[in-house]
């Protein structure tokens, strides 16, 4: 009997990898992207385990036009506490995971893959025509949270630490165009770039779980529902971020969502470029501190030869646009996690300064 | 004297070149690897040592020339970085494709010191929010010469507390060579900035003293300014015995820039700062001025709006006194202070030593007077001031006596640095 036992576990070993087991792992730096065990490849797909609940933004960051599939877990009866603007209060054991990728294209590039849904991916992720390129953990310990970046291998079987981060040269294909360039794994330290949302304690906190990032769709509610949020408060007392890409939204609303997910971690009044009197976050909303014929502090050459951060009527003036549609390192914003330009944005953006009214004189 | 400036502006990409290959810190390094390939596979180890490294470590790099091509950056206090020397260890950039800074730091209880950050593409080294910083024999250069494509800020500390920035080079910044920002408690001290568009940048800094520097060769040499929209205004900067002399490149900052508006030939430029005391500087061959007094109203990048309420433009308490100033003034940037100088002084006459925008604040007049208190004096032997009238758009501009008196301001106190000199125990004239 107890020789079938372990006849039968060593089959499984053998023929397939052991379950997902999520766990929390309290400190260290497990070498594997499997020793969490929140995400795995079965049989050619990329499967979650059970509990890591995955999500989506209303708006969310840019990244090279990688594709996201983010996961939370948390362990057995913890839970976040609600806040109305800040990430939420994420009990210490909180894996959260961010996996890029990018679908496979005709010419051996990739293909964007920022526009798929994956949120309510039940069967997993069809790895045959996917390139996996990287899983980020931002893990909450009692030291408060860390960010650890994964790199997959060629064969997309294993994800590997890679502190020091990685350099990858790809070519995205679009329809009559292909752009080479390098993806950058962030190394850890780069991780702080962004997520060292507070500059004073220059402690770690995720970006895009927050309220109004997170309105959609009746996810709130299933985060609440499987046990993962609460203090969820009534419908109507939950901010909600634009869909950037809407066109039926408020182009300052989309505009502003748009500044508040990829540039707000660092310019706020507690941010790390707050030494440029510039906030983009959703809480400021008007004159010289979101850019209105702000004259530049130290943006050097990323002011593009222009006066003011944002010129109303002007976007061809004005340097938010100038910064957003570089990729020299010495002025492109934002600074990290991007090599190429997120043309789309860049165009809303245009549109969103062209129509605002009044002049810098 | 003007002749071997003005052969340095005729010529100057070549002249740069020449002198940059000549008197590179003792005469090595400079090319950034031009005969040594760079190591290439050193960043992985070193990005290694800075991810992992602990309060208390150093981390030192041997000397040699190693190729960097993404921004590095320190998260972790208490950390030491120590080259083999300015001209021994080299960190290139000159490849570099991402990341804004050559080294960014984030962290309090930092020192650098003995290395060289070349070619970055963007500032060379960014110190950002912290508290007792020490940079010390560190070396910030643009390879090729001034030129509007480098990088922004050779050494850029900012938001930081006990600062020391001393012994150091800053060469071909496209904006500022040494820029301290938003800071308090600095001193900047013995360092060469040579190529810049500013040479030395103190803004929106409280509490600075800017000593024994060499600044030639830059658009503007030292400057005190304050900008808008930001926490804090700065105010008590003092700037003295430092060798203040020939800043004559053409501005090559990018149009935009708060320096782009420096006027080539410019020694001292004070701009709405408060409390700057300028004294017993060498301060001569500046072909603008030898200083220059302004309010954000003449900066040329005012903006009627943008510009935060309760930004005061005004410099006050502003005292000049006891320099050296060898002639300058002889041949200002821009047609309308060309014209002005021939206009009052001749055709080979020179504008004077100081010149003030004329700007002052009618709010805070007592009794329809200037407060004493608030005064710009200039109490300088011989040399004269010449009043721009900037408020009567420049219509009457006069030479002007402004003989008074402020009380000497505190010295900073930086423990790094050791005791300071305060005024008093000034030396005799000689600079450094």
């Amino acid at each position: 009997m107890r020789l079938v036992a372990l006849l039968a576990v060593l089959a499984l070993a053998a023929c397939s990898p052991r379950p997902l087991e999520p766990r929390y792992i309290a400190e260290g730096l497990p070498e594997t992207l499997s020793d969490w065990g929140m995400i795995g490849v079965r049989d050619g797909r990329l499967v979650l385990a059970e509990g890591a609940q995955p999500y989506e933004l209303n708006t969310p960051l840019f990244t090279d036009y990688a594709g996201k599939l983010r996961t939370v877990w948390m362990p057995k009866g913890q839970a976040a506490v609600w806040s109305p603007d800040q990430a939420f209060d994420f009990p210490v054991g909180t894996v959260v995971t961010k996996t890029f990728f990018y679908p496979k294209a005709a010419g051996g590039g990739v293909a964007p893959g920022d526009g798929l849904h994956l949120a309510d991916m039940k069967d997993g992720l069809d790895l045959s025509g996917i390139r996996l390129v990287e899983t980020r953990i931002l893990v909450r310990r009692t030291s408060g949270w860390a960010a650890l970046p994964y790199v997959w291998d060629e064969a997309q079987k294993t994800a590997k630490l890679k502190r020091t981060g990685q350099s990858i040269p790809m070519t995205l294909e679009r329809p009559g165009r292909k752009d080479s360039f390098v993806y950058q794994v962030p190394n850890v330290n780069q991780c702080a770039g962004c997520h060292a949302t507070d500059h004073a304690t220059k402690a770690l906190h995720p970006i895009g779980l927050k309220a109004r990032h997170l309105n959609r769709g009746g996810q709130l509610e299933r985060l609440a529902a499987v046990g993962y949020l609460r203090g969820l408060p009534a419908a109507d007392q939950r901010p909600r971020a634009a869909v950037w890409t809407d066109p039926a939204a408020d182009i300052d609303a989309r505009a502003r969502a748009w500044l508040d997910i990829n540039c707000a971690h660092c310019h706020s009044a507690a941010g790390p470029a707050d030494t440029s009197g510039l906030y983009l976050d959703a809480a400021t909303t008007t004159g010289p501190r979101i850019g209105l014929c702000k004259p530049p502090i130290a943006a050097g050459q990323g002011t593009g030869g222009f006066r003011f951060g944002v010129h109303p009527g002007k976007p061809d003036e004005s340097i938010l646009v100038y910064r957003t549609a570089s990729t020299d390192p010495g002025a492109m914003m934002p600074e990290l996690g991007r090599a190429l330009v997120q043309d789309e944005a860049v165009a809303m953006l245009r549109q969103w300064i062209a129509k605002m009214p009044g002049t810098c004189g | 004297m003007g002749q071997g400036i003005g052969r340095r502006i005729g010529g100057l990409a070549m002249a740069s070149a020449v002198v940059l290959a000549g008197c590179g810190p003792n005469g090595a390094a400079g090319g950034g690897g031009s005969a040594e390939k760079p190591n290439a596979a050193y960043q992985e180890e070193l990005i290694q040592k800075l991810i992992d490294a602990k309060p208390g470590d150093v981390i030192s790099i041997p000397a040699g020339v190693y190729a960097i091509d993404k921004g590095l950056s320190l998260e972790v206090d208490g950390v030491t970085i120590r080259g083999a020397g300015m001209d021994k260890t080299i960190l290139s950039f000159k490849g570099q494709t991402a990341g804004a800074e050559g080294l960014l730091v984030n962290a309090s209880n930092f020192t650098i010191e003995d290395l060289a950050l070349e070619d970055a593409k963007g500032d060379a080294l960014k110190v950002n929010e912290g508290e007792n910083i020490v940079i010390r024999r560190v070396r910030a250069e643009w390879t090729g010469g001034p030129k509007t494509s480098n990088g922004a800020y050779g050494l850029y500390p900012v938001q930081v507390k006990n600062l020391l920035i001393e012994d150091s080079v800053a060469i071909g910044a496209s904006d500022a060579g040494i820029y301290v920002g938003q800071s308090q408690n600095v001193v900047v001290r013995r360092n060469r900035a040579e190529f810049n568009v500013a040479g030395i940048e103190i803004e929106n800094t409280q509490q600075a003293d800017v000593y024994d520097n060499l600044a030639t060769n830059n658009t503007g040499g030292i400057l005190v300014f304050n900008m808008p929209n930001l926490k804090v205004p700065g105010f008590g900067a003092r700037v003295f015995r430092n060798k203040v002399v020939g800043n004559n490149t053409g501005n090559f900052g990018r149009k935009g820039t708060a320096v782009a508006s420096v006027p080539a030939g410019t020694g001292v430029i004070i701009n709405s700062n408060d409390k700057v005391e300028i004294f017993d500087n060498e301060i001569g061959a500046n072909q603008t001025a030898n200083v220059i007094v302004s309010s954000f109203f003449s900066a040329g990048y005012k903006a009627t709006e943008g510009v935060a309420e309760t930004f005061d433009p005004y410099p006050e308490a502003i005292s000049v006194h006891g320099n050296r100033f060898a002639p300058g003034g002889n041949k200002p940037d821009g047609v309308d202070l060309q014209a002005l100088r021939v206009a009052m002084f001749g055709l080979n006459g020179r504008l004077p030593d100081v010149l003030w925008d004329g700007y002052v604040d009618a709010k805070k007049l007592k009794g329809g007077k200037p407060d004493p208190a608030l005064a710009i004096c200039v109490d300088n032997g011989a040399a004269q001031v010449l009043n721009a009238d900037g408020p009567n758009k420049y219509k009457a501009p006069k030479v002007v006596s402004l003989a008074c008196k402020l009380d000497p301001l505190p010295a900073a106190n930086v423990a790094a640095a050791g005791p300071i000199p305060s005024e008093s125990r000034i030396p005799a004239p000689g600079g450094q």
